[in-house]
């Protein structure tokens, strides 16, 4: 039994995911074919299925094309700026220790400006859940080379072809102290949503890299055709590795690429180390924040 | 779906049945949804909804298992699949929900 | 209400600007803090990062200015209030994030000890260079609130009602102290914690589902919600409507900026604030602040003995600038003079307040010390022949 329908107001308020996005806000800018939208279905799946308290539960974006993912979330959302959403991301966790909160950012935002910030936040240890979506590109300025394009692939900024060595982000992740590190792409939706679950469940600065297509920029101006083809490219060349050594997972263009969790382990968080730290030193005279924050009530 | 043989609790499982909706003025027409359902329940439509995109339609009608990928990939949340009650699956005959079993 | 007496160090102690500074920040309720060290303002970190274990504040040394903004920017969402700490360099570094507390409405102290500039300039020597820069630094449109102290004791008086201005207009508020005031000790009383007033972060009593984050019903500063109380909110520093939703119009955009201009500028008669001397029948008018301000007295008092009748005006609110008294005093006097360690930044607003009537005269210093009197002096001699 079928039903095409054309009356969107009726049914849209069906849609299992109606509850966590913003429905006044739909349809949403991303391209025919982009990954986005899945990665962002994918995590809401997972809100869903792990029951967490969505009130306690708060996404930080920056720009870019992943960076209004923020704005399509029914949570309290905080678009922030280019590259400081970690940062911003950490003023609200330490400011309320309950809040479950996550960074939803590109590539070019988090490990481009943002870099200094994603370095230091995983060295901490700081208690976020990191989704770094890559698209390989600057997709919403126009297709700038991003610090994840790959060797030789064009971009509007590198027009014969990128000279420069890319990032691999899980080996960034994990050399800098991230506990729970994986990669998957927006064709993974199980195992992505899977590894969302256990990324909200887990604490420590947690990182998946969702490599997602962009159909408009990337695709366009590299003569992939469009995000469909990506998809079929990721579909024959995705192998799924878990526990791969992290200095092994370099991307080439049209090569290979190595998904799976390739970090899970448990270490004291940022609030972890200096509750004990200062517990130690201080004794009774220490007073910690409490979880609610450090709202001073009138 | 071709089994090489026939498996032993053939009998006892129920295969789930999904009924297929479509929010198509929503549909950007990417495809996805139609190139992975494992069941090959739907293609692209030659309609065009409100934003000029080829939304997919249902052509297997029956076929849907309710594994709820299309609603997975689907990146402008414009499908989704709900379970059909089991007492309101049509009694169709075990062959046609697809036990081909054959050599190789 | 009254302050929270974990934080209020009661009592009358030897301390240098930036120990009162922190003092102050404590007393009036800070919980966070994130900052990262540049002379000469690290030590208002440091002694916050000393006495926040005890009170359930949480202080942490970001990776850079940049963060440090941002952190601040995050937290007071949670409804905490929060301060940050710096100098020239890392009060350039942090004007982004200053554009984004202020086109999210968020409540923030920023200190800037200045110094020396431009560049890495004078580290530990003092300045007065970024008041202009405190009032445009950052790009597009807005206002903010900004203050002057010109002794420790001001630094921990003002630096609460730098706090207090914040959750009243939800606007970040900086705090331009010099290196001479940040390092100088002087006597600091700290009342008991109940003659302490502060305002408190003011949640909204809209419940959730009817919130709007930035519906202000005719008034200029919308109701806050914090982030975890179920409020569901959206904010960004896109140009946004009043549900929080980026809006890419001409009419949003003026909307939407109009107001954050206008919930200061028609606001500045209840928030502008300074001392005012002697100006009845004078003939030169001295505006100066921080620690000039205080280096002016001897000037004034030279030019005094020499026969000029000289009045003064301390800012103590620096932006906004208070436009109006300066207009009207132009129609009665000779001459501003407006000593101070820049080029010439705050005298340009006197100039173009006084808009001819008065002429405005400046005295310059390139930083790194503070004024000679005798040039204040001689300036104010000349400025009223």
């Amino acid at each position: 039994m079928t039903t095409v329908t054309q009356q969107t107001e009726m049914v849209a308020e069906e849609h299992p995911i109606a509850p966590y996005l913003r429905m006044d806000r739909i349809p949403h800018i991303w391209c025919p074919t982009c990954g986005i939208g899945t990665a962002v279905k994918c995590f809401a799946t997972a809100l869903q299925e792990t029951g967490v308290d969505l009130d306690k539960t708060a996404v930080v974006s920056g720009i870019g094309c992943t960076g209004r993912a923020a704005g399509y979330m029914k949570l309290d959302a905080f678009h922030s700026t280019h590259g400081r959403a970690i940062p911003f991301a950490t003023g609200l966790k330490l400011g309320r220790p309950e809040l479950l909160v996550t960074v939803f950012s590109g590539d070019g935002d988090l490990a481009g400006i943002g870099g200094n910030h994603f370095i230091h936040a995983a060295r901490r240890n700081i208690d976020l859940l990191v989704i770094l979506v890559n698209n390989f590109i600057y997709g919403m300025t126009g297709g700038q080379n991003a610090p994840t394009t790959p060797l030789t692939a064009r971009s509007s900024t590198m027009p014969y072809g990128n000279f420069e060595r890319p990032f691999n982000l899980p080996h960034l992740a994990a050399s800098c102290g991230a506990t729970y590190v994986a990669r998957w792409t927006s064709l993974h939706i199980r195992r992505l949503t899977k590894s969302f679950k256990e990324g909200i469940e887990r604490k420590g600065f947690r990182f998946i890299e969702v490599i997602a297509p962009c159909s408009t920029l990337y695709a366009r101006l590299n003569k992939l055709g469009t995000g469909f083809n990506l998809m079929r490219f990721y579909h024959d060349n995705a192998e799924i590795c878990h526990g791969a050594d992290t200095r092994d997972l370099d991307i080439d263009f049209q090569n290979k690429l190595i998904c799976g969790k390739f970090v899970d382990e448990e270490r004291p968080t940022f609030l972890e180390c200096m509750h004990e730290h200062y517990k130690k030193i201080l004794g009774d005279r220490y007073v910690p924040i409490p979880p609610e924050g450090g709202m001073i009530h009138g | 779906m071709k089994y090489w043989r026939r498996p032993l609790d053939f009998d006892e499982v129920k295969i789930p049945r999904g009924e297929v909706h479509i929010i198509a003025d929503r549909c950007k027409g990417c495809g996805f949804c139609v190139e992975y359902c494992p069941k090959d329940v739907l293609v692209m439509s030659e309609e065009f909804n409100v934003k000029g995109y080829h939304p997919p339609k249902v052509v297997k009608s029956g076929e849907c298992v309710n594994c709820n990928l299309c609603e997975m990939i689907c990146p402008d949340f414009a499908i989704f699949s709900v379970a059909v009650p089991e007492d309101e699956a049509a009694d169709e005959p075990r062959a046609a929900a697809g036990a081909e079993v054959g050599a190789g | 209400m009254k302050a929270d007496p974990a934080g209020v160090l009661t009592g009358a102690h030897y301390l240098d600007g930036d120990f009162a500074c922190g003092e102050g920040a404590m007393a009036a309720g800070c919980r966070f803090t994130a900052g990262y060290p540049i002379t000469p303002s690290t030590e208002v970190v440091e002694r916050i990062a000393r006495r926040f274990p005890m009170m359930g504040g949480l202080f942490i040394q970001m990776e850079d200015e940049l963060a440090s903004m941002a952190a601040i920017v995050g937290a007071s969402w949670t409804g905490t209030k929060s301060l940050t700490v710096t100098s020239g360099p890392g009060f350039s570094l942090m004007m982004e994030n200053i554009g984004l507390a202020a086109m999210m409405e968020t409540p923030c102290v920023v200190v800037n000890v200045q110094r020396g500039g431009p560049s890495t300039g004078l580290p530990t020597m003092t300045g007065q260079a970024d008041m202009m820069q405190a009032r445009w630094g950052s790009h597009g449109d807005y206002e903010i609130i900004a203050l002057s102290p010109q002794s420790p004791q001001e630094a921990f008086n003002l630096t609460i009602d730098a706090f207090n201005l914040s959750e009243i207009y939800r606007v970040p508020v900086l705090f331009m102290m010099d290196e001479c005031v940040g390092h100088m000790t002087e006597k600091v009383v700290i009342p008991p914690a109940e003659e302490i007033e502060i305002m408190p972060r003011k949640l909204t009593s809209v419940p959730p589902g009817e919130y709007w984050p930035y519906h202000v019903n005719g008034k200029y500063v919308p109701e806050f919600a914090r982030a975890g109380d179920g409020y569901r909110f959206h904010t960004t520093g896109l140009t946004h409507d009043e549900r929080g939703y980026p809006d890419m119009s001409a009419a949003c955009q003026e909307k939407c900026v109009r107001r954050l201009v206008e919930k200061i500028k028609n606001n500045a008669d209840k928030i502008v604030r300074f001392d005012e001397e002697d100006t009845e029948g004078a003939d030169v008018v001295v505006v100066s602040y921080g620690i000039t301000a205080r280096v002016a007295r001897m000037g004034i008092s030279l030019a005094r003995k020499k026969g000029v009748k000289v009045g003064v005006i301390r800012l103590i609110v620096v932006w906004p600038f208070p436009e109006k008294r300066i207009r009207e005093l132009a129609g009665n006097i000779k001459a501003f003079v407006v000593p101070e360690i820049n080029y010439g930044q705050m005298v340009l607003e006197v100039e173009r307040c006084a808009a001819g009537q008065a002429s405005a005269i400046c005295v310059p210093h390139g930083g790194g010390g503070v004024h000679d009197p005798n040039d204040i002096c001689e300036a104010i001699v000349r400025a009223a022949k």
